[in-house]
């Protein structure tokens, strides 16, 4: 036995053995539950949705809350709907030469941008706009920070903020996902009067006695780089390279009362248009 | 060789032969997921599970496997595993997995696993083996368990997400020790760890490894 162990005929025959099990093993247990893991990616990002709207409560269901919410997309430059196949997916176009852009200047450091981005609507009981939702990204001090800026239907007021993917430092920067920090976004406006850029988020807090404090949101102690990026990638999504031009499409549509949006036939709705 | 006995094959690691505390082995994965008690005990099950089948199945086919080549089938043996481990976690506990990202990857590269296929499930057989992978994983697991409840007990201030004692930032008494929520904290949490060993077991405390003999000599000249 011992001889015929060491011989290259075992070798071969064990290293064949060995790797053919093993790979069974792998590729049975990644096939067998990717529908698993699809559906916690996609109610994950659901959830995410929810949170940053300020729709979330712990506990309910997410699948039923997201039948009110419609994706749609929307070209970068006009401002203007397109269509997309469901399985659009905006990170994968990013990086496609096709479909993005280089961004220049790049003050949220993301470098390629797709040309078309989703967006998400979310609708009252009555079938009319209630919520913006636009998905958001950028680097803070160690990675890049993905997350979603709510809108209240004025396409300004900010409804709420929420990151669902980064790896700022816990305790600090990591605040970013603390509440209570996030509360402090609402109702803070986006432009001014004039429809120029406005939001800030300061280094420190907003002091009593600042100007125009609907524009400014406290920065988060002991993390300024964190603070910079989210500062940085709000403004850049919200200005002229971001989803500027949609969305003062979407304030004079909602000034001058005109056309009110509604909901799309259930087509594009609900859980097919999330299969990616 | 004298029989080993399942009972000190399971027991010794914990505490005698504790593969972080004595052979420091395995610390990078106790720095890394050790900055909330749940990721913790995730991990902790993952390298229970890891460990404890790469042994069995090693030593199963141990005495098929050419010499030249075991490193690299105990490797995939162990890779495999991971990935199982990997999978299940993204199936079944997505947010936990999200929390761990590459670090239950890493336990590939953790150097218990690796350093007891080849230590001893290459010579036992599959049961003494699986009961030595079970021993030396709980060891890790009892480090990680110590760090893990000090960090998020004086980093946040909670256990299990469930709160302990309010933050000030929450309206409450307690000012989160940040450094505990930082890697570094975890090198302290360790030697202290150690520390309280060997003050207990202190036939743990290395010897010097030679004595500097007292001098003889009256003079330097001669």
């Amino acid at each position: 036995m011992a001889a015929n162990r060491e011989s290259i005929g075992n070798t071969l025959r064990v290293a064949f053995l060995v790797c053919l099990v093993c790979a069974v093993v792998v590729a049975t247990s990644s096939v067998g539950l990717r529908p698993f893991q699809a559906e916690n990616r996609m109610q994950y990002r659901q959830l995410h949705i929810l949170q940053a709207a300020g729709m979330y409560q712990p506990g309910m269901d997410v699948r039923a809350a997201f039948e009110t919410i419609e994706r749609r997309f929307v070209d970068i430059e006009t401002g203007d709907y397109v269509q997309r196949p469901d399985e659009y997916d905006q990170r994968r176009a990013a990086r496609d030469v096709e479909q993005s852009r280089t961004v220049t200047p790049d003050p949220a450091s993301i470098r390629r941008q797709a040309r078309v981005a989703e967006v998400y609507l979310v609708f009252d009981d009555g079938g009319e706009l209630h919520r913006i939702i636009l998905p958001v990204h950028g680097y803070g001090l160690w990675s890049t920070m993905y997350g979603f800026l709510a809108l209240e239907r004025d396409a300004n007021t900010v409804a709420g903020i929420g990151f669902f993917e980064h790896g700022e430092t816990p305790g600090l920067g990591g605040e970013i996902d603390n509440p209570r920090w996030q509360q402090t976004w609402q109702g803070k406006k986006l432009f001014d009067a004039q429809g120029d850029l406005a939001i800030r988020v300061l280094k420190g807090k907003v002091g009593d006695g600042a100007a125009e404090p609907e524009h400014l949101v406290d920065g988060l102690s002991g993390a300024s780089l964190t603070t910079n990026g989210v500062n940085n990638l709000v403004r850049f999504w919200a200005g002229e390279a971001g989803f500027g031009a949609y969305l003062q499409r979407m304030r004079e549509l909602h000034q001058s009362g005109g056309p009110r949006i509604s909901r799309a036939p259930p087509r594009t709705l609900g859980r097919q248009s999330w299969q990616h | 060789m004298a029989a080993l006995k399942a009972k000190d094959v399971l027991f010794q690691p914990i505490f005698n032969n504790n593969p972080i505390a004595l052979q420091i082995l395995g610390i990078c994965s106790a720095l890394a997921i050790t900055t909330t008690l749940q990721t913790t005990i995730t991990m902790c099950l993952a390298v229970i599970f890891v460990v404890t089948f790469s042994n069995y199945f090693v030593s199963i086919i141990r005495t098929h496997i050419p010499a030249n080549i075991r490193i690299i089938v105990q490797m995939t043996i162990i890779t495999s595993l991971v990935i199982l481990v990997d999978q299940l976690l993204q199936a079944f506990a997505y947010e936990i997995s999200r929390q761990l990202s590459v670090f239950v990857g890493l336990i590939i590269t953790n150097c218990i696993v690796l350093g007891r296929t080849e230590a001893f499930a290459m010579n036992n057989p599959p049961l003494l083996s699986a009961v030595d992978g079970l021993g030396n994983s709980l060891g890790y697991s009892v480090v990680l368990l110590f760090v893990g409840t000090c960090r998020e007990l004086l980093g946040s201030g909670s256990l299990m997400g469930v709160e302990i004692m309010r933050t000030v930032g929450e309206g409450g008494w307690y000012m989160p020790n940040g450094l505990m929520l930082l890697p570094p904290s975890a090198f302290f949490l360790i030697g202290g760890f150690i520390w309280l060993l060997r003050e207990w077991k202190s036939e743990q405390v290395e010897k010097q490894p030679f004595e500097i003999a007292p001098n003889s000599r009256t003079s330097e000249a001669f």
